[in-house]
Order: structure tokens, then C-alpha cells, then sequence
């Protein structure tokens, strides 16, 4: 330890602590400035960026002791203290630059460094500037857009009324663009005993512990060890009712690389020299299965001994006689894809706080699914469900990793055993090799088509690595048949689909649920489908596409709501355009040939034929404030802004008389999980009728018309009719027990029906539809692709929010375009964010956002769901756009260069 | 715990001389090289030192202190024969990283895909490194011996490169191949610094390949096709056979398999040498 003086944010600073720590920690726990983000600890993401005497550097990779005697800025020092900065944070917030704001502080930092130095940065200047802070959320180009607006004269604003239908800037943003959000790792004081997870070090192995008790007695700073002793209630966990089947603490053999044994609680100091290797246990390394023909072979070991062949469960849907079908087509394709993990890759690593508290624990983290989480800790800790609060944290990415529990059984865990609160933080590695991936796929797919361009016969076979534990793998196999078809009318389909277990990491939920790995295939052999036709894709596509009265292949006939052919009419536009000056194009161009793609997906929105209600809550106070009771987890898509927009418009109020309380399931009703693109339609409906019954009362207390007009001022409300003016005085109620003089509380479940043994039935109550478009370039010597730019249309039935919209498409087209160029994990070798790569700045080229609104009865003001539908056609329309250019058929993503440029001679063959 | 921040070169000699203790300047590989393991008691900060700093030159040639960091190499004025180390200063990691990251540390962490050491093999960049019983000087091909493996004792510091002056028509380049835009590790990545006579043909050529090999290698047979071909248009003609890229011996990872890397390489070989002969003649 030592003193290190520096100046932080214009203030003289001292910090107690070792110099060779690293400069972001030191300023997190010896400073306070908890702006400053750690997402890698390596350099790779840029999140804990600051300047150091002017110049952006990574806290992360600087010795703090080399910041002696220096100036050291962060973002909330800047945004107060630079009116360059200051201007910048307006902006990001107005272009809805930051979506969940882990990323912000170091992409505000770096943008600021740049705008002192160059003030009217173009967009290159900006991607070279933000190149080394990586966002998963955004797709970046809003990020663009703030930053060289922050360079242009002060446009004058035009407030965004909040009505449905307005870009209202997000109301959680201001705190996300000052450096005030806190997130999971952000919450704890410092010196609050630390955590760390000890985990397999081999894909399947036995252990031995040796003498834990001695190694806490003789190891200084070293308060405990969990094992699977320390688990009062069930050792298992899981999201899914039947396969609950993840061990808090493996109890006779690790499953994958990564599984947890144990949990070490130190005090700090302790901590930050505790050597993993040097905690006592012994390895026998075992045998694994690692692809799920190994595991369904003869003689396999088990990862679970109730699944035998290591099938974790199926998933059919059945319609007419795909067989029969196919042998009548006139023309048939077919291929088998494959792809690999995916990982969700969010910059925030997984963190949370722990506090016992008057025989309760309170469990701070950052979540997708703060009832789920409260469910599950209570059957691993053996306690009711209300002696476990959960208070979630400001979540820094989750795209459905972080519907899973993660960090908090163990802290939980520790916390009551210490009686003292417990803190953890997974190192990125440790979140990369621990925590759930899009589930890798096996696909064999036939589809045949009649000389008029009609789909005849569709059968279509998906294996799913759900790795060791089941997660939501369930889902995926049961989404899979559902979708398959894409938005199009097959009578005759037949899909199957299996998720087998194997000893990779759990693979769980990621934006889909395996509709985007299945729609690569579909969508690929569209394409294929229609060129041996001599059919235009996007003619052969809008001919099959689903429209009203028309039956899915689950049976599912919506008389309304159905827009995929306005999605695909949308793109006919930049379609012929862009195919024509893309023939002009490679009519000269030499060494690169340039395509264009495109693909269309559907998404059911919520539970497949399961309830998934959701409950808002609503008070008024006598001071004539409004509370809403938000239990929606905002993990950056924008449900604290969406769900207040819709509350507010039933209710008859602007935004502004709200304010927002929770997600805390001690606050806030069940809003279930953010997950199946739900919020928006199901808790947006219970928001909905929540503010139309809170309405209700209002009017029968002014004993008002429906039309009647309300204000909310000091003390009162005012309701005007045609019969005149009404005064409600607040002050005259009587307060009920959470202090609200006028209160209502909602529920909504969509309306489904559950499937039959061939799938048919009503899965969901409404579908978003989309369709995107893509221009791509391809180096054909090099494989190398670069998209150029995307058009995506998108049915969101009514857009609440257009900024949001906007933002949702675009960060799904980035994971899309990572998922089909470049991503892909494999265990124990990239679980790093160099050797793991996700799109940079400077490859999310710029993307055209169509709405189409098509509304839906079901939804809120016509609303539908959209988190999952912007990422379902990205990377099969890039496929598609590389076969325009070069003829390559690709039938595995990423679609690496390699890959690419074997596919090229393959073509040319 | 301790942050040994000398100000002078034999400060740091003498603090090296007892027991071994790791060395830091920028940052950028001590701290990746440590995620997850506590970091050590002590360690040696170079940063402070004045003989390692700057950029200047003295009748022989160029010298580099080895604590320059890249942003100062990107935007040091410099003759176009440092064209491919400016362009590669500008493609290592990213702002951040440039900032931090210094030319020294990035040989001294050896990677078989620095971003540095192409540009700097074919510039014929020597090491300078000193050590209690004084200084020596080892060419940067003999300093790099394998993956994270130097030439450099255990108490000595590497205290600059030295460049010796290339022809006045020296033009040189550096092509890197990732697959995203910033913030990659090379798949493949060529440097070459070519130099023409009065006739227009050229003279000199040095052509080095990164991420092919364990350390990056000069490809002799390349350069001696090259000489005496005119710039403008000879460049296309020379076929670059399997036998000249007999020095790289790729191996297959995450980020391409081995075949590819070595495709890669004669393809960017040929851009290099194209943009050279358009720059000269653009």
C-alpha cells in the first residue's frame, strides 16, 4: 500500500492502495468514481476508459501509481466540468446513444478527447476515435450520430410530448449519460467481503477437496469456503419447471469447464493476492462428450442420469404431409447447417451485492428476471419467497444470459452464512466460460417448391447443443418447430427438432431462442429455392408470405395483424435500386464483387402456450404525484420509457406527472421476466389497463364523462368535461396503506392455447414480423465481407417509441452481422474479447429503419414485440447477399474470411 | 508493495540488479498477461525514464527511445520509409491502446502477431539494450527468438531501436488483415519498404510478414525477385511462389486456419507492393 496523489476531475486525490493495482480499480474502490466501467480488465472493450493528462487510456491496463502527479478525468468529472462533455451527454441522450450505458462512460470519454482535439469530428474521425470502446447494444451508429452532432451548432430541440407514438428520449437516460447509473459491481462499499467462484478447469472431471477448514484457518483474510454442504435448500437451480437441473455447487463431477465447486469469501486484501490454484482440491480429468453425436452415441456417459441417450427434450410440429409434399414439388433443395456457440458478449460481466437483513437477504444484481430470480434462491436457500428480496441493479447488457441466475445463489449464500454482506464480481473470462450461449445447431432442411413459385413440402430436422445443463433449452426446442417456416404459409411441414446434452457450457437463452440459427437455413434456401425457379427472391418470398386468414403451420389463423408482406413491399424500393447499381457496379469492379441480400423472420411475442402475466401497479399521492409501480426490467431496450409511454396515454397524463418506482420485488408487482420480446406487449398491457382503471376511478370520484381531460397538480386533480370543471382534492382521501389516495393494479396474460402432440394451436397471441435488406462487398481474394448498408423493415404494430425502435434494429442488426461474420465460441479458447470478437464501430455500417405498423389487436395501442425479431434476419440476408455477390454458398456461421474464400472457389469450381 | 519509478536509466539498472522483478511501461500486456492472478509485489515502471523517450536523429540513423509510445510514433515526423510503422502505430489495439503501448514493450512481449515488428524487420531495426556492464546492440531478427521469448537478460533493458537511414526513395507500407475493423489481432499482416534508382527500377526491397510464423519473418526470396523490376508495372508480374514463403510455417487457431494464412500473406504481399507503386506513381 501507498499514498498515490494525483488530481481526479480537477480535485486533488489521494488514494490509499497499491500502485501496481490496476488505475480502474483503484479509482472504483479508494476514489469512489464508479463511472468508470471494467468489462474486460484487458483492454479489449474500452469500457473503463479515461483521460490521463488529456490523452484516453484504459484504467484498466495503467498502473495506478503511474497516474501520480497526473490529471485523470472520467466521465462524470467531464460531463460536469467540460461543457464540451456536458454537450455530448445531452446528445447521447437526445439520439438515444445509450441503451443500457455500461459502455457510455468510456465511449463519452473517448468522444470527448476527440472533440477537444478535432471540434467538428466527421464520422470517420469518430470511428477511429470510439474504435477501441466496444458497445453491444447500439449497433453504434446513434453513438455516430451523438457524437458528430455534438460537434454541429446547437439545433433547438423539439421536446418529445411522451404521447405514444413520440421519441421520448429514455427516462432512466440522464443518470446512464452523467456517470450516476449503477450497475451490479456498483453497489457494494468498498471494503465489503469479496467472493470468488472456483470452477472446473476441465470439460468433465471428479474432484477431491483436501482440508477446507485448514485452508481457511491458515489462509489470513479468508473468512469462508461454500461447498454443496453449505446448501440448505435444493442444490439445484433452472428456469424451467422439470429441468431445474444446474448445481449451485457440483457435488461428484464437473459437467463443463467452468462448472462451480466451491466459493472462497475474503476480505479484500485477501482477495487481491488469493491464487485460485492455490485452493486445495484435486482433479481427475474424465472423458467428455463435446458435440451432441457423441453424446447420443453408444455407450455415452451421462450428464444427467434420468436423460438417457442425453436427450434433454424435443420439439414437433406437424402439418399435412411434408413427404408427400416434397415429392410432388417441382423443384427441391436442400442443405445442412451448422453453427457454433454465441456469446452474449454484454460489457457488464455478471455482479452483484448480497445483504442478510432482519432474517431476509437482499439481493442486489443485475438481472433479466427479478421474480424468477426470488423463486429460485428461495429453493436453494430453503426460505419463503418473501424472506428473499430482489432489488435488481441497472443491467449493463443481458440479450437472455441474464435471465439465468448467475451470481446470486453464492453471494446469497455467503451472506447469510456470514451474516454480513457479500459481494462478487465475474471476471470476463469467468463470464464467458460460466454463464449461458445461443445454443450451437445442426440443421438438415428440404423445401420444395411448384413451377408456379408455391412451397410444397418443408421437413426439416434441428439438433441443439444445449451443453450440461438444460437453461432454457426447453424453449429453444420448442420454439424451433414453431418457427421454422419463417413468416410464410406451408401446408405441408414437418419439423423436429432435439436439444442433447453435452459437456460444453449451458447453452440457454440469446435474443431468438434458436429461430435465428433455424432462419439461416430457411431463409438461405428461399433464395436457392427461387433462383432455380428463375423466380426474384423477394417476388417468391411475397408470394408464400403469411397474410390474414391464413393458417401458420401450428393451425394458427390471425384474421389480423399479419405484416410480412408489408415488410417485404417496404424493402422492393431499395431492393430494385440497390440490385441495379450493384450490377453497375460489378460490371467494372475488380478484385471486389458486391450483393444484395435479404431475408425476412417472425417472432411469437411471450410464453409459448403458457401464461406469462404481467401486473403494473399505480398510486396517486396526496401531493398529486403519480407512482408506477415498474417491475419490467429495463436491461437497455427502453421498458422503463415504453412502459410509462403507455401508462401515461391510458391514464390521460404527460410522462412527466410520473414517477417511476422499482423493479424491487418488494415494490413492484410481478412483471415477469424481460425475455420473449414480452414487455412491450404483455406488461405494456397491464400498464395499459392498470392506467385505463386508475382513469376509471378518477372519473367516477369527478362523477366525469370518458372524455374527460385530467390534470394533476398540488394536492389535487382536475377533471374537465364537457360538463365543465371537476377538482378532486387529494388531501380529503384517506391514504391506504402504501399511501396512496387513488391506486389500481393490472394483470394481462396474452390469450393462448396450448399445442397438440403435432404442434398445433395457438403458441402466442400476436407476431412481430421483419424483413431486412442488405448491400454487402466482397474481397474475393481475401473472403473478407463488409456490409455496405441495411435496409429492415420491421411490423412493430404500433412503434411507442420510434427512437427506441430505431435502437433495438439497429443493435439486433449488429449481433446479427457479429453472429453471421465473425462470432463464435468455443470453450477454453476464446473467452476473451480479443479472441472473441464482436463488431466494432467501424463495422456496423449505416442501417435504414422502416416501421411498419401494422396493429395488432392484442397489443397495447396496436403494439408488438421487437427485442428478438431485429437480429432473426440479419445474418441469413448477408448470406444471401454473398451468393448474390460471388455465388458462395454458405452453409456454417461465422461466415469467417476462410470460410468465404472457400466457398468462392467452391462456386467457381 | 511497490511501484519502482526511477528517473534515470542506471536508477533502473540498479534496481533490476537484485532479484528479478517485472518490468512495465504502457501496460497493455503486463496487465492482460495477469487477469484473474494476483499481480506482484513489485514491479518496474519505465515509463519515467528520460533516455527512453523521443524520436531522433543522429548522423547514423534514427533512434527510437523504447518507451515511445505509438501515438507519438503515428504522429512523428518522419521520412516515408517509416510509412508502414506509422500506418501499423495506428492499427495497434486502438486510441487507447496506442497511447499506452510502447514500441519496446511490443517486441519485448514477443507476440507472433505484434503489430511492430514487421515494419520495424524491414526498416533493418537493431535493438539496443543495457544492462550493468553496459550497452549492446542485436539486430531486431536474432532479438525475438519465439513466441514470448526474447534475446533480453534478465537485468537488462531494452533502451531503443535504432533505424539506419534508408535511401532517399525508400516508400514503404503496411497492410494488416483482421476480421473487424479496430481492435483485432492479425490474421496475416505484411510490411515492405521499397526503394527505386534514378532509373526507376528497383533497387531495394525488404518484405516482412506477420502472424505466420512464430516471430515475423523476412521473405528474401520475394525481395530478390523484385530487384531491378521497374516500380510502376513490375510488381504484378513477379508470381510469388510457394518457395518464397518458405520462412512462414502458419499454424491453424480461432482466427484462421493455416492454409489461409498463408493465401492471405502472398495476396497481401502483392496489395503492399501495389500500393507502394501507386503511391509513388499516384
Amino acid at each position: 500500500m501507498g499514498s498515490i496523489d494525483f488530481t481526479l476531475n480537477g480535485a486533488p486525490a489521494r488514494a490509499e492502495a497499491s500502485p501496481i493495482e490496476r488505475l480502474s480499480r483503484v479509482l472504483r474502490e479508494a476514489c469512489g468514481a464508479r463511472d468508470v466501467k471494467v468489462g474486460c480488465d484487458a483492454g479489449d472493450c474500452g469500457a473503463c476508459t479515461v483521460l490521463v493528462d488529456g490523452d484516453p487510456v484504459c484504467a484498466c491496463l495503467t498502473a495506478a501509481g503511474q497516474a501520480a502527479g497526473r490529471r485523470v478525468e472520467t466521465q462524470s468529472g467531464l460531463v460536469s466540468g467540460d461543457p464540451l462533455a456536458g454537450r455530448l451527454a445531452k446528445e447521447f441522450l437526445a439520439h438515444g446513444a445509450a441503451q443500457c450505458g455500461i459502455c457510455t462512460p468510456g465511449m463519452m470519454v473517448a468522444a470527448t478527447a476527440l472533440l477537444r482535439a478535432t471540434p467538428r469530428p466527421d464520422e470517420a474521425q469518430v470511428m477511429d476515435a470510439l474504435g477501441g470502446v466496444l458497445c453491444r447494444c447500439t449497433g453504434y451508429r446513434k453513438i455516430i450520430e451523438a457524437v458528430v452532432a455534438a460537434g454541429q451548432p446547437e439545433a433547438s430541440p423539439e421536446a418529445a410530448s411522451g404521447a405514444v407514438g413520440t421519441s421520448l428520449p429514455r427516462l432512466d437516460g440522464a443518470a446512464k449519460v452523467e456517470g450516476r447509473e449503477t450497475f451490479g459491481d456498483d453497489i457494494a462499499p468498498p471494503g465489503t467481503l469479496e467472493l470468488r467462484v472456483i470452477r472446473a478447469p476441465h470439460a468433465r472431471a471428479g474432484f477431491t477437496f483436501g482440508d477446507l477448514d485448514a485452508f481457511v484457518a491458515d489462509t489470513p483474510g479468508i473468512v469462508a469456503v461454500l461447498t454443496a454442504r453449505d446448501v440448505p435448500g435444493q442444490n439445484s437451480f433452472g428456469v424451467i419447471p422439470g429441468f431445474q437441473d444446474q448445481p449451485v455447487f457440483a457435488e461428484s463431477e464437473a459437467r463443463f469447464r467452468g462448472d462451480a465447486v466451491a466459493a472462497v469469501i475474503a476480505n479484500p486484501e485477501a482477495m487481491a493476492v488469493f491464487d485460485a490454484a492455490s485452493f486445495p482440491i484435486r482433479w481427475e480429468e474424465r472423458a467428455p462428450v463435446q458435440t451432441p453425436e457423441a453424446a447420443r452415441a453408444e455407450g455415452a456417459p451421462l450428464l444427467h442420469v434420468d436423460r438417457p441417450g442425453n436427450v434433454m427434450t424435443g420439439g414437433r410440429v406437424q402439418r399435412g404431409d411434408a413427404e408427400a409434399a416434397l415429392a410432388r414439388a417441382d423443384v427441391v433443395v436442400e442443405g445442412h447447417f451448422r453453427s457454433g456457440f454465441v456469446e452474449h458478449a454484454y460489457i457488464e460481466p455478471e455482479a452483484g451485492l448480497a445483504v442478510p437483513r432482519e432474517g431476509r437477504v437482499e439481493v442486489h444484481a443485475c438481472t433479466q428476471a427479478p421474480v424468477m430470480d426470488q423463486e429460485g434462491l428461495a429453493r436453494v436457500l430453503d426460505l419463503p419467497m418473501e424472506r428473499v428480496r430482489i432489488i435488481p441493479t441497472a443491467v449493463g447488457g443481458g440479450f437472455g444470459s441474464k435471465l439465468d441466475l448467475s451470481v446470486q445463489p453464492f453471494i446469497a449464500l455467503a451472506a447469510l452464512k456470514l451474516g454480513q454482506p457479500v459481494r462478487v464480481t465475474y471476471s470476463r473470462a469467468e463470464s464467458m466460460a460460466s454463464t449461458t450461449k445461443r445454443h450451437p445447431s445442426d440443421i438438415r432442411l428440404r423445401i420444395g417448391a411448384t413451377r408456379d413459385g408455391r412451397i410444397s413440402g418443408f421437413d426439416f430436422d434441428g439438433t441443439f447443443d444445449t451443453g450440461a445443463y438444460a437453461s432454457w433449452g426447453p424453449t429453444v426446442a420448442n420454439r424451433v418447430p414453431v418457427h421454422a417456416s419463417g413468416p410464410y404459409r406451408i401446408a405441408d411441414y414437418r419439423a423436429i427438432s432435439a436439444g442433447i446434452y453435452t459437456n460444453n457450457p449451458p447453452a440457454g437463452a440469446f435474443r431468438g431462442f434458436g429461430v435465428p440459427q433455424s432462419a439461416i437455413a430457411q431463409e438461405v434456401l428461399f433464395d436457392e429455392l427461387a433462383e432455380r425457379l428463375g423466380l426474384d427472391p423477394l417476388e417468391f418470398r411475397l408470394r408464400n408470405a403469411l397474410d390474414n386468414g391464413t393458417p401458420t403451420v401450428c393451425g394458427q389463423v390471425f384474421s389480423q395483424g399479419v405484416g410480412i408482406g408489408a415488410c417485404l413491399g417496404a424493402l422492393k424500393p431499395a431492393w430494385e435500386r440497390e440490385r441495379a447499381a450493384c450490377a453497375v457496379f460489378n460490371a467494372t469492379a475488380s478484385g471486389v464483387r458486391r450483393g444484395v441480400g435479404l431475408a425476412a423472420g417472425w417472432y411469437g411475442c411471450g410464453n409459448t402456450s403458457l401464461p406469462n402475466p404481467s401486473t403494473i401497479r399505480a398510486g396517486v399521492r396526496a401531493d398529486g404525484r403519480i407512482a408506477l409501480h415498474q417491475g419490467a426490467m429495463d436491461i437497455g431496450q427502453g421498458a422503463n420509457t415504453v412502459i410509462a409511454q403507455i401508462f401515461a396515454e391510458a391514464l390521460g397524463v404527460p410522462v412527466a406527472c410520473l414517477d417511476l418506482i422499482g423493479p424491487d420485488t418488494d415494490l413492484t408487482p410481478d412483471a415477469g421476466k424481460t425475455s420473449a420480446s414480452r414487455q412491450t406487449f404483455v406488461t405494456g398491457n397491464a400498464a395499459r389497463l392498470s392506467g385505463l382503471a386508475l382513469r376509471a376511478e378518477i372519473l367516477r370520484q369527478a362523477n366525469a364523462g370518458a372524455d374527460a381531460r385530467l390534470s394533476f397538480g398540488a394536492g389535487a386533480i382536475e377533471v374537465r368535461d364537457g360538463a365543465g370543471l371537476h377538482r378532486i382534492d387529494l388531501g380529503a382521501l384517506e391514504p391506504d396503506a402504501r399511501g396512496y389516495v387513488l391506486s389500481a393494479e393490472e394483470s394481462y396474460d396474452p390469450p393462448t392455447l396450448p399445442l397438440d402432440n403435432n404442434g398445433q394451436g395457438h403458441p402466442y397471441a400476436q407476431f412481430g414480423y421483419a424483413a431486412h435488406l442488405v448491400v454487402v462487398e466482397v474481397d474475393t481474394a481475401l473472403g473478407l465481407v463488409r456490409p455496405l448498408r441495411f435496409t429492415a423493415a420491421h411490423d412493430v404494430g404500433r412503434a411507442i417509441n420510434p427512437l427506441l425502435v430505431e435502437g433495438q434494429v439497429h443493435g439486433g442488426i449488429a449481433q446479427g452481422l457479429g453472429m453471421a461474420l465473425m462470432e463464435e465460441y468455443i470453450p477454453g479458447r476464446t473467452e476473451n474479447l480479443h479472441d472473441y470478437l464482436i463488431p466494432t464501430i467501424g463495422d456496423v455500417p449505416p442501417i435504414e429503419t422502416l416501421i411498419i405498423e401494422e396493429p395488432d389487436a392484442h397489443g397495447p395501442f396496436g403494439a408488438k414485440g421487437l427485442g428478438e425479431h431485429v437480429l432473426i434476419p440479419t445474418a441469413p440476408a448477408i448470406l444471401n447477399a454473398i451468393r448474390h455477390a460471388t455465388g458462395a454458398r454458405l452453409r456454417q456461421v461465422p461466415a469467417t474470411p476462410d470460410r468465404v474464400l472457400a466457398a468462392i472457389r467452391e462456386a467457381n469450381r | 508493495m511497490a511501484l519502482i519509478r526511477p528517473e534515470s536509466l542506471s536508477e533502473a539498472l540498479a534496481a533490476l540488479n537484485g532479484a528479478p522483478i517485472p518490468l512495465i511501461a504502457g501496460g497493455t500486456d503486463f496487465y492482460p498477461a495477469r487477469q484473474g492472478r494476483p499481480l506482484p509485489a513489485d514491479a518496474l515502471d519505465l515509463t519515467g525514464i528520460a533516455d527512453l523517450q523521443g524520436i531522433a536523429h543522429d548522423g547514423a540513423g534514427w533512434r527510437i527511445g523504447a518507451a515511445t509510445t505509438w501515438t507519438q510514433i503515428a504522429h512523428a515526423d518522419l521520412p516515408p520509409a517509416f510509412d508502414g510503422l506509422r500506418a501499423a502505430a495506428r492499427e495497434v489495439g486502438s486510441i487507447q491502446i496506442q497511447n499506452a503501448g510502447t514500441i519496446a514493450g511490443n517486441l519485448c512481449n514477443a507476440s507472433p502477431a505484434a503489430d511492430g515488428v514487421p515494419p520495424l524487420l524491414t526498416l533493418d531495426a537493431v535493438v539496443e539494450c543495457a544492462s550493468a556492464t553496459g550497452l549492446r546492440r542485436i539486430a531486431l531478427s536474432d532479438f525475438i527468438l519465439g513466441p514470448r521469448r526474447t534475446a533480453l537478460g534478465p537485468a537488462e533493458i531494452v533502451t531503443a531501436l535504432l533505424i539506419p537511414d534508408a535511401s532517399e526513395t525508400a516508400r514503404a507500407t503496411f497492410v494488416k488483415l483482421g476480421s473487424r475493423r479496430y481492435l483485432v489481432i492479425s490474421i496475416a499482416m505484411v510490411a515492405a519498404v521499397v526503394s527505386t534508382g534514378s532509373d526507376g527500377r528497383i533497387e531495394g526491397a525488404r518484405i516482412a510478414v506477420g502472424a505466420c510464423s512464430p516471430v515475423a519473418r523476412r521473405l528474401p526470396g520475394v525481395e530478390a525477385a523484385l530487384l531491378g523490376r521497374p516500380l510502376s508495372d513490375g510488381l504484378n508480374e513477379v508470381e510469388i511462389t510457394a518457395d518464397m514463403l518458405s520462412p512462414l510455417s502458419p499454424i491453424g487457431d480461432v482466427r484462421a486456419p493455416a492454409a489461409y494464412r498463408l493465401e492471405a500473406a502472398a495476396e497481401l504481399i502483392r496489395r503492399a507492393l501495389r500500393g507502394i507503386a501507386e503511391d509513388r506513381h499516384g
